[in-house]
């Protein structure tokens, strides 16, 4: 089964590459756009068809090595 | 095989492949019957004006190609000359203009990995990259966007690889809107012994396809570099190829290592047109059969037709033939570097390209007419009608400072370290003069030796006087090598043209070769290898002519080799060269006066042997401390650029009589170069019993430069100028 | 002293690292392929710059996961000298012998220049041939060097006198245009508890030698081999 796996810069980690797309939109005339926060997405076949399953094995993946607790958090969607 | 995967061949599309009536009837008749579609891809692929050179093969064979150096001229995948030590230089340059326009950061960055492959498939280590950018008027609203990302997609590939980028040039001009120029360049080293060919040998040899799985990227893209784009042409992004420059690092490693051993018997890159031209190259020069079963062929996506595995771009692949019973061991090494491995198919002497899938033939095609039968065209060309020659002193005069400060501070003169500083030209350890001056140059490992690596064009005097403009170009290169102290050796060309079915871009065409070849005789530096570019135009308006001419040239003690900065203060400055003034087609009138206009100067180059000769002997001697070549922008240029390199100014305190102060401060006369130095007497001594012009005109010293006739400039002003432009242009001022 | 530097797929400045690492200690350092688990006993560890693994997912991250860096952390807990550099620098961060991480460039480009840092200590194996407070110049070559760590290991850091290098003008004044990554508190480099781990972002092993426009941090790999004699 599939998961989604969406990481992100942490709040109060400062995040360049977004500032620059906001500043990017604003001068498209997106004034009204807020703060930007660029992150990653990552799609992946769990080899589960257990939901449960699928989704420990997928934390733990981004525990070692998709995120870096550092400076990263991690949301996990499994579809099916 | 399914009806759609074989469609039938109408003229419609014979023609969407690129093929006129007349070349299609060559195609019917090497066959003896009507192509399917994976053969006709094949001849469009082969016979395009990219793979084939049919429009520019007629006046490239006029090109000096040989010298007592050269170990390899053109027609494999590099030029190789000999540097001694057992040692060989193995370079070219390569354009990727049209992926570059559509996708930037991709289409500059597959342009670094192909001519990188290009390299060391023939056994080099690269140890520099370098490239020529030209870009559209500064205003034009897709400038930016194309700068940003072709200057981030040379780094991301070049940095990632770890070969340094070193050199390069970036100009801007209207003619580029549509078009812009992106020329990589890379310089490699190889033992003389161990330098690998094409040509395919001993038949039953097993054919095998190393590096990344093939996916459909980039089909069609041979064919896409033969075309004149128009407005719809970004509805093409689809069809640029991805780099993955850590893949061709694996690859760069595991070729090397393979290559020290005996397995390899013949090597090609896939580049543009991919398994199709390497396959035929391979076959075509060994003059032997190549049979291969795509079923075999590593995919990345599923489905694929053998019309699209022939025509797929997809990038850091390779294609061999190896040594019987050496295939375990040469899979060994690439599955360390987790590289797929596959032996698709054999040599055979049946003289044919045999393509099968599943036991099925798909495609058969006898491999020498395929080549030798390609359509070769000697188009009309009409010569450039000469520009008028513009004396100085029917130029305004505008005052020498802000004239100077003005042309530092303009897009083709300022300084570029905005685009440099995001290459990384520091690694391998090895550079010892870094870009920003004439040429760079890098040590050779293991020896006393340096190269010293420079690209040059002026496309502004192309334009004007194609003959004139063709001859400067090589002249630069060769001047910008000597500057460093450097005997040239050889040469590559980057010929980017617009569309040659127009007479007057193929007399440009026909020009500049006739004024390269002269300069090449001249100065004994032969052309060893280069590409052609052509169909730069958009709706009807081409680019510039702008053959850009890659050089590289030899240091035997790299601790001679020399910088533009002045050292220190208190060193006499003396100019090389005989100055009239020469200010038509000049930077000074273009970007002062808004004129582009005039003939170029002339270029003598005999003088441009003696006086370089003569530089380089001062250099050699340890009598120079600093030298420049005097190009666009003239000697106040260089003085600027001198000062600025070495945080030191200079005081120039009189012209001489009989030149207009501004034509002399900023003529653009060529064979000129500016030696800074502790022991003028010496010099001007060598100078006069060798009978070459050389005058003192100044001193080095304080913290400004100070022109005849104008107050002091500082050097922070200087710098502001030169500095400042690029980065406020990219952030949008 | 005898040296090891371990090579990944993508390293690209292992080459100028063992030429840096020769020069000083006179002998050839082991070059360490990432698939070995084991190695010769070294004085030092180096884990060099590059791209390993294509700077893929996050600079450093799979390198982590190579066998030869259960080794690499085992032989630093014990004590043996570990140098990262750039992505080495990246590679000990990720692996957490070092803390923090290092982030995307402030100015978003990868940066190629000259730069110049100043030694924050002499009190350690790696800066023993400087002054604490000298000023040495030396390149950069990265995209990711922009330190980050939160407030509270920040303060340990400099507590402990764990900064070992920070960016600095020519003059050794710190400000924005000095430092070229945007890294928080204009930190170049860090130690470990025991200040035998080192990693920094710039590189020293391009600035030995004279022909190459400075030798600067020289000084370092001397002292190394003077110390790990």
């Amino acid at each position: 089964m599939k998961a989604k796996v969406h990481v992100t810069l942490k709040t109060g980690v400062l995040d360049p590459q977004g500032k620059a797309v906001q500043h990017a939109l604003h001068s498209l005339g997106f004034a009204e756009v807020g703060e930007v926060r660029q992150g990653k997405f990552i799609e992946l076949e769990t080899g589960e068809s257990d939901p449960t399953k699928a989704r420990a094995a997928v934390e733990e993946m981004c525990k070692k090595l998709l995120a870096n607790p550092v400076i990263e958090n991690y949301s996990i969607e499994v579809e099916g | 095989m399914a009806e759609a995967k074989n469609p039938e061949i109408t003229p419609e599309l014979v023609a969407e492949h690129g093929l006129t009536v007349e070349e299609y009837a060559r195609v019917l008749a090497i066959m003896g019957r009507a192509p399917n579609i994976t053969e006709l891809g094949i001849f469009s692929v082969m016979w395009s004006e990219h793979c084939s050179y049919k429009t520019s093969k007629k006046w490239l064979r006029t090109l000096p190609t040989e010298g007592p150096h050269v170990i390899q001229g053109p027609g494999e995948n590099a030029g190789v000359i000999d540097i001694g030590d057992g040692l060989a230089c193995i370079f070219k340059i390569e354009s990727h203009n049209h992926p570059s326009f559509i996708e930037p950061y991709q289409g500059a960055a597959t342009g670094v990995g192909g001519i990188l492959r290009d390299v060391f498939t023939m056994g080099a280590r690269p140890i520099a990259n370098l490239n020529a950018l030209r870009f559209g008027a500064p205003d034009h609203p897709k400038t930016r966007h194309l700068l940003a990302g072709v200057v981030a997609g040379i780094g991301g590939y070049g940095n990632c690889i770890g070969v340094p980028t070193v050199a390069g040039e970036c100009q801007f001009h209207e003619s580029y809107n549509g078009n812009i120029l992106v020329n990589a360049m890379t310089v490699g080293i190889a033992p003389t012994d161990r330098i690998f060919y094409s040509a395919a040998a001993g038949i039953g040899n097993s054919v095998v396809y190393v590096g990344s799985k093939t996916g459909r990227d980039g089909i069609h893209g041979a064919t896409m570099a033969s075309a004149e784009f128009n407005e719809d042409s970004e509805e093409k992004r689809p069809t640029v190829q991805v780099g993955d420059p850590f893949t061709e690092k694996l690859l760069l490693e595991a070729c090397l290592e393979l290559m020290a051993t005996d397995a390899i018997i013949a090597i090609q890159d896939m580049g543009a047109a991919g398994l199709t031209s390497s396959s035929v190259e391979m076959s075509s020069k060994g003059g032997v059969g190549i049979e291969l079963d795509l079923g075999a062929v590593p995919r990345r996506e599923e489905g694929m037709t053998p019309y699209e595995i022939m025509l797929s771009e997809s990038q850091e692949r390779m294609l061999m033939v190896l040594r019987p019973g050496r295939e375990d061991a040469a899979r060994a090494i690439f599955e360390k570097w987790e590289l797929d491995f596959a032996v698709i198919g054999r040599v055979t002497e049946t003289g044919r390209l045999v393509l099968t899938e599943g036991g099925e033939t798909v495609a058969e095609i006898p491999v020498a007419p395929l080549v030798e039968n390609a359509p070769e065209y000697d188009r009309p060309w009409e010569p450039t009608p000469p520009s008028p020659e513009i004396a100085a002193q029917d130029v305004p005069a505008r005052p020498a400072d802000e004239a100077l400060l003005a042309l530092l501070a303009s897009p083709d003169h300022c300084g570029k370290s905005w685009i440099w500083h995001q290459y990384d030209h520091l690694v391998m350890n090895d550079t010892v003069i870094r870009p920003g001056g004439d040429a760079a140059v890098v040590r050779v490992r293991d020896t006393s030796k340096a190269l010293a690596v420079t690209t040059d064009c002026t496309p502004r005097y192309c334009y004007a006087d194609p003959v004139r403009g063709g001859a400067q170009a090589v002249a630069e290169a060769w001047r910008n090598l000597t500057a460093t102290g450097a005997r040239p050796l050889a040469a590559t060309d980057n010929m980017n043209f617009g569309n040659p079915e127009r007479p007057r871009v193929m007399g440009q065409f026909a020009g500049c070769i006739e004024g390269m070849g002269e300069a090449c005789r001249a100065l004994s530096f032969p052309i060893v290898s280069g590409n052609v570019s052509l169909y730069n135009e958009t709706s009807g308006k081409g680019i510039h002519p702008t053959p850009v001419i890659g050089g590289v040239g030899l240091l035997d003690d790299v601790t001679l080799a020399m910088g533009i900065g002045f050292p220190d203060p208190d060193l006499t400055i003396l100019l090389v060269g005989e100055t009239q003034g020469w200010l038509g087609c000049s930077a000074y009138l273009r970007e002062i006066l808004g004129r582009e206009e005039g003939a170029p100067p002339p270029v003598d180059l005999d003088a441009e042997l003696r006086n370089g000769d003569f530089t380089r002997m001062q250099i050699l001697a340890r009598r120079a401390r600093a030298c420049h070549d005097l190009s666009e922008g003239g000697l106040a240029v260089a003085l600027a650029e001198m000062a600025l390199a070495g945080g030191i100014g200079a005081e120039i305190p009189a012209a001489p009589e009989g030149v207009p102060l501004h034509a002399w401060l900023f003529g653009e006369d060529q064979a000129r170069y500016l030696i800074a130095t502790k022991n003028p007497v010496a010099v001007l001594a060598d100078a006069e019993a060798a009978g070459i012009p050389v005058v003192a005109i100044g001193r080095t010293g304080g913290e400004a430069l100070t022109l005849p006739g104008s107050a002091p400039i500082s050097l922070t002003a200087l710098r502001e100028a030169h500095e400042g432009w690029l980065p406020g242009y990219m952030d949008g001022k | 002293m005898k040296a090891a530097v371990i090579v990944f797929p993508g390293s690209n400045r292992d080459r100028d690292m063992l030429m840096a690492l020769e020069r000083a200690a006179g002998k050839p350092p082991l070059a360490v392929w990432h698939g070995d688990a084991d190695f010769e006993p070294v004085d030092l560890i180096v884990v060099p710059g590059g791209f390993s693994y294509g700077d893929y997912l996050r600079a450093g991250a799979m390198a982590v996961h190579s066998p030869i860096m259960r080794e690499v952390a085992k032989r630093a807990q014990a004590g043996v000298p570990v140098l990262g550099v750039c992505n080495g620098f990246q590679i000990l961060t990720e692996a957490g012998l070092l803390p923090g991480a290092l982030l995307r460039n402030a100015r978003l480009k990868f940066v190629c220049r000259d730069i110049h840092m100043k030694v924050e200590t002499a009190q350690s194996l790696f800066t023993a041939g400087y002054e604490s407070g000298q000023v040495v110049r030396v390149p950069v070559a990265h995209h990711d060097g922009n330190y980050f760590a939160d407030d509270e290991t920040l303060d340990r850091l400099e507590g402990e006198g764990r900064v070992a290098f920070r960016y600095c003008t020519a003059e050794g004044e710190f400000d924005d245009t000095a430092n070229p990554n945007g890294s928080i508190r204009h930190i170049a480099g860090i130690y470990n508890e025991t200040k035998t781990v080192l990693g920094l972002m710039p590189h020293p092993e391009n600035a030995t030698d004279p022909q190459l426009g400075g030798t600067d941090v020289a000084a370092l790999f001397d002292g190394l081999v003077a110390a790990l004699h």
